[in-house]
């Protein structure tokens, strides 16, 4: 699958979970990927289903929503400047400080399922997540990604 | 006879994706006849009753109703996937 070079953020400087979801939402619904109600559902979400995967450091967050706020589907790519804290996935009164962001904007998981399962790998790969963070631009942290789930 | 295993993530639609297909493939090469059904972690209560396991990648606090109750979150981390997936297997053939 081919991904949208202006889904790449470098070095987001956002502060809080919710600022780097919200702006992530901002950027694809501009670019028509989504509903204009697909942020409000991608934070409630996070709320009550949080997306971080724990893993030795950089971990990885993994947000998304329903399938049927997605026009198309697309993967938006962050690295923030300083870790953010989300909730752990697997047990929610735990922080997990996140330093890298791949929002998962899925129309039809299940036609998708070997790009879900690179994509989770990348939060296993700390070889690809190291570059991941020293990536410069946005091509850059796009084409490596798009490497990992082709 | 078929097993019936319930996954259950957030919205029933991506991590459940990629942990059903890990164990559908497991359970394969043990030779184990099995087949997952996904659905939202906030439907678990009502369905669960009728299914041989249930795998969770979200955090799961409710009822199992009895039925065996494996966290799947080492399925989606990769920490801890084999002790995981030994436990679905013990949980199916016991």
């Amino acid at each position: 699958m081919q991904l949208d070079e202006r889904l790449g953020f470098v070095k987001l400087d956002l502060g809080t979970s919710k600022a780097v979801e919200s702006y992530l939402a901002n950027q694809l619904l501009k670019y028509g990927y989504v509903k204009d109600t697909y942020k409000t559902a991608l934070l409630d979400r996070e709320k009550e289903f949080p997306t971080g995967l724990p893993s030795a450091t950089p971990a990885v967050a993994i947000p998304h929503a329903n399938a049927d706020l997605v026009y198309k589907t697309t993967i938006a790519v962050a690295t923030l400047k300083h870790p953010v804290n989300f909730k752990n996935m697997g047990a929610i009164t735990e922080d997990v400080p996140v330093e890298i962001v791949i929002m998962l904007v899925i129309s039809e998981p299940h036609s998708q399922v070997s790009m879900l399962q690179k994509l989770v790998e990348i939060a296993q790969n700390p070889v690809l997540k190291a570059q991941l963070l020293q990536a410069k631009d946005r091509q850059t942290l796009i084409k490596l990604v798009e490497t990992a789930i082709n | 006879m078929v097993k019936h295993i319930l996954v259950a993530c957030g919205n029933g639609i991506a991590t459940s994706t990629v942990v059903a297909t890990k164990i559908r493939q497991y359970l394969a090469k043990e030779g184990i006849d099995a087949d997952t059904t996904q659905t939202r972690l906030t439907e678990v209560p009502g369905k669960v009753a009728s299914y041989d396991a249930l795998v969770t990648t979200g955090q799961f606090f409710g009822e199992t109703s009895g039925v065996p109750y494996i966290a799947g979150m080492p399925l989606l981390t990769g920490i801890g996937t084999d002790a995981a997936l030994q436990q679905l297997k013990d949980a199916l053939t016991n």
